[in-house]
């Protein structure tokens, strides 16, 4: 079994994001589980979302406390919120920043891959919510969940052209991850 | 209760509610909630209902209120007011401002029980409704304060009733004060708490607060769009004082209600390519009954 | 057909095809999804349904309270605070034999406020006269809705539907979706039974004087006890016709062998079977006794299930407060005095207020009641945030 944790602020569409992967494992023939974790205010606030992913029945309900996976869609979440806790030492953060990895100064184990995901959101969406790119740039790198699954998870949730253009920053992110 | 014009017309800025809450940038309830705390003053008691303000301002260990603050239900603000007022007249304490809060909700909907009550038995309260149109804390339902047209998560075909008239009902009570207001006008605001909380009985105050979320606009439309709401004609500004409306803010200029609905979300559906629906004729129709009714 | 969705949005659609006359809905987190999802059916023309915006839980249940009397399907749903706000007609539908269905997506009680999960709500309705079924996860949250029309519309008493709020609710997950002729073809249309009909005068809602109250509460004491027939019935016919269990009085899981039982119900039984089957890796024979219908009481499958067994722990998301585990003292109360005085019967209190559950906490609890019996414990407890006075 796989584990995600996503992390992030109120209105990134970090819930978004784990029921896109979730969908998109389904259609790829896996199991999958997605539950959000949040406060009780609307914009800003910290929110994390988590992914399970398996070949058999997920049957476990407690949150995801030793992650496989983090994908951190606000940087800066880093200093004030225990993002990396429970991280499996040979693990990896995805994280939305346009700095390398190594000026990040992460004291980890894991790897670490870096994403400008709101300026190309802002760029292709027109709006700073990076989750497709961040989606685009983790299943890249992981190969997790099959893009074609990914395409088809953001088309069935958001028809038309905000779905369009998600699709679009998705495929930007894995053309950025594949020059790399 | 004598004040004088010098007070009255004074703005207030004491951060009796500060900030590090977690509104959504933009809340016009959060500033609200800021202006009618410092037009009180620190002699104040805040009996708040459960909603936004009250979830975004309160959570344990960092509450942002500077004033005493009792928060019981959802339905119940003027009840548990009426409570801590008779408290006081019976341990012969005070004087002190006890200010009943809540949203559209838990003031028109299920807090109306108690509201009445409260306004019946006369007691020396202000009730202030933060009215932001729907049920903003759950995700967008629908109130009986949701303007007809709107698009809420349950009128998601458009809301087809119109917006309840609390102020009417409030001065059917037979109370001595009933006010609306804005946050873009702070003075009008101010002053017009500072009054109520000068007259001896149960007031009202219905303040109109966007909702960036909810309504579908950027947060730095808040004032601009609580200036159209009033310049439409769809917010008139009043008081009614003893029964009789008067100080009606006037609009020198009527803006047509598309001005104010373009901008909004909940509103989008109503313009197929940027044409107006049957809708926006009727939304019109409403914005020039309040303007013949309060002769804006 | 098999989709991944949000629980809300499967019980949305599920409820859908039961075809409700009438809906009535009032927003409280965290059950918001499923009126919004059913506003959207109705609004879409998929369900010819009168859906009604009220201003409270308290006509949120009046008002179904109103349609069922009219001989209409009626269902609401709600949680935690709306739930206790509308305890006085909960009374009154039982009372009524009105056979309305309502989702509880469980969550705990004020104060202080809590948008998280536990089961003080539902609990809190326990002894009002309403079968209470509680969902395991998605799937049952779905199937247990089309179950409760069902077994609601046969015993006369209404059903409340039990899914942990958030937990379920908003949790993506597989579940299949029946087509709408299949549930057609189980769930017959509503014969109402008695209702206000100018055709046929009849009063309902009467008051009843001492000469006759007694036997209404003797009645409907022993409707709810008979409708475990109806119940079982519903749920296996449910297995024939959609080729899957789900509901019922309770569900066993590795019992045969087991050391240890452990016993409680809904979500939490999800992260128990997934600790039995790590611990059998280990070596420990731990097994799962999970209830789905709470009331009735599955008194006697209890007893039956476990006398033999000599070491069981109840862990549960509820508690009342002066007096201990409620679903504990329940389960105590299932086996006679007489026998066996040294089983074990230990309790835990888990979840409250959406407090995670780990399986790290699980494991915990096993270990301790294999070394001794439990009175009362609070699973997790922080006690570095009570005073010591307090303790």
């Amino acid at each position: 079994m796989i584990e995600i944790r996503i992390h992030g602020r109120g209105g990134q569409g970090n819930v978004a994001a784990a029921e896109l992967l979730s969908i998109a494992a389904f259609r790829d023939g896996k199991f999958a589980q997605a539950f959000p974790s949040f406060g009780a205010e609307r914009i800003g606030a910290p929110v994390q979302a988590f992914v399970r992913i398996d070949d058999k029945k997920i049957r476990t309900r407690e949150d995801v406390r030793t992650p496989d996976y983090l994908i951190v869609q606000d940087e800066f979440l880093i200093d004030t919120v225990p993002v990396l806790d429970g991280l499996k030492p040979d693990g990896l953060i995805v994280i939305n920043s346009d700095r390398k990895p190594e000026d990040l100064n992460i004291k980890t184990t894991a790897s670490i891959e870096t994403i400008a995901a709101t300026e190309i959101a802002l760029e292709i969406i027109g709006r700073p919510i990076p989750n497709a790119v961040m989606i685009g740039a983790f299943c890249s790198v992981t190969g997790l969940v099959s893009l074609d699954a990914v395409q088809v998870a953001i088309m069935g949730k958001f028809p038309g052209r905000v779905g369009e253009n998600n699709v679009a920053a998705l495929e930007r992110a894995v053309a950025i991850m594949q020059k790399r | 209760m004598n004040i004088s014009e010098e007070e009255l017309n004074r703005v207030e800025k004491k951060d009796l509610f500060t900030s590090g809450h977690r509104a959504c940038g933009g809340c016009a309830q959060a500033l609200a909630a800021r202006l009618v705390q410092d037009a009180s003053g620190e002699n104040t008691i805040a009996c708040v209902a459960t909603g936004c303000l009250e979830v975004f301002s309160s959570p344990y260990p960092d509450p942002s209120w500077r004033v005493p603050f009792l928060h019981s239900l959802f339905e119940n603000a003027a009840a548990v007011a009426s409570g801590v007022e008779a408290a006081y007249k019976a341990l012969n304490k005070g004087p002190v401002n006890i200010i009943a809060q809540g949203g559209d909700g838990s003031t028109a909907d299920i807090g109306l029980q108690c509201i009445s009550g409260m306004f019946e038995r006369g007691h020396n309260i202000l009730y202030v409704c933060y009215d932001n149109e729907a049920y903003m804390n759950t995700g967008v339902q629908r109130s009986s304060f949701t303007p007809y047209g709107a698009r809420t998560s349950t009128t998601p075909m458009g809301n087809r009733t119109r917006k309840k008239d609390l102020p009417s009902i409030a001065a059917a009570h037979g109370i001595p004060y009933v006010a609306t207001a804005t946050t873009d006008d702070f003075k009008d605001l101010q002053r017009k708490v500072k009054t109520a909380l000068s007259i001896e009985g149960p007031k009202y105050i219905h303040i109109l607060v966007p909702c960036p979320l909810g309504w579908g606009h950027h947060g730095e439309l808040s004032i601009e769009i609580s200036r159209l709401a009033k310049d439409t004609g769809l917010f008139p500004i009043f008081e009614i004082i003893d029964g009789k409306v008067t100080n009606v803010r006037k609009i020198p200029v009527k803006v047509p209600v598309e001005e104010y609905l373009k901008p909004q979300g909940r509103f989008r559906h109503l313009f197929k390519k940027g044409v107006p629906t049957a809708e926006v004729a009727e939304i019109q129709a409403i914005a020039n009954q309040n303007i013949e009714r309060f002769n804006l | 057909m098999l989709k991944q969705v949000e629980g809300s949005y499967a019980v949305a659609e599920v409820v859908a095809m039961c075809r409700p006359n009438v809906i009535s809905a009032y927003p409280i987190t965290p059950q918001t999804h499923i009126v919004e999802d059913l506003a959207l059916i109705v609004g879409e023309g998929r369900l010819d349904a009168e859906y009604v915006n009220v201003e409270s839980e308290f006509s949120a249940a009046s008002v179904v309270l109103g349609a069922s009397a009219a001989g209409a399907r009626a269902y609401t749903a709600t949680s935690s605070q709306g739930l206790l706000l509308m305890s006085e007609v909960i009374y009154c539908i039982a009372g009524m034999r009105l056979p309305i269905v309502l989702t509880c997506a469980n969550r705990a009680i004020s104060a202080p406020l809590s948008i998280w999960n536990d089961q003080q709500d539902s609990m809190a309705l326990r002894d009002a006269g309403w079968i209470q079924l509680h969902a395991e996860d998605n799937q049952e949250a779905a199937d247990l809705h089309i179950q409760a029309f069902k077994i609601a519309e046969q015993t006369f008493l209404p059903v409340m539907v039990c899914m942990d709020g958030f937990i379920l609710t908003h949790a993506y997950e597989p579940v299949d979706i029946p087509e709408p002729k299949e549930v057609d073809a189980f769930l017959p249309p509503f014969k109402a039974k008695h209702i206000v009909d100018p055709r046929y005068p009849r009063g309902i809602g009467l008051f009843a004087d001492p000469r006759f109250y007694m036997e209404t509460r003797y009645t409907l004491h022993r409707a709810m006890e008979k409708s475990e027939t109806v119940i079982k019935e519903v749920s296996s016919d449910f297995a024939k016709t959609f080729g899957r269990d789900s509901g019922g009085f309770i569900k066993t899981y590795k019992l045969k062998d087991a050391d240890l039982v452990i016993i409680s119900m809904g979500s939490v039984v999800g992260t128990i079977k997934e600790m039995i089957d790590r611990l059998e890796e280990e070596g420990k024979k731990v097994g799962l006794l999970q209830i789905c219908s709470y009331r009735p009481f599955p008194r006697y499958e209890i007893y039956n299930a476990l006398k033999d067994k000599m070491n069981i722990v109840v862990l549960e998301k509820s508690i009342s407060l002066g007096r201990g585990g409620i679903l504990a003292s329940d389960v105590r109360w299932s086996f006679p005095r007489a026998e066996k005085k040294d089983r074990n019967i230990s309790s835990f209190i888990a979840g409250l207020g959406g407090r995670n559950i780990p399986m790290d906490d699980l494991r915990y609890m096993v270990e301790k009641v294999e070394k001794e019996p439990v009175e009362i414990e609070f699973l997790g407890l922080k006690k570095e945030l009570i005073a010591e006075k307090d303790l």
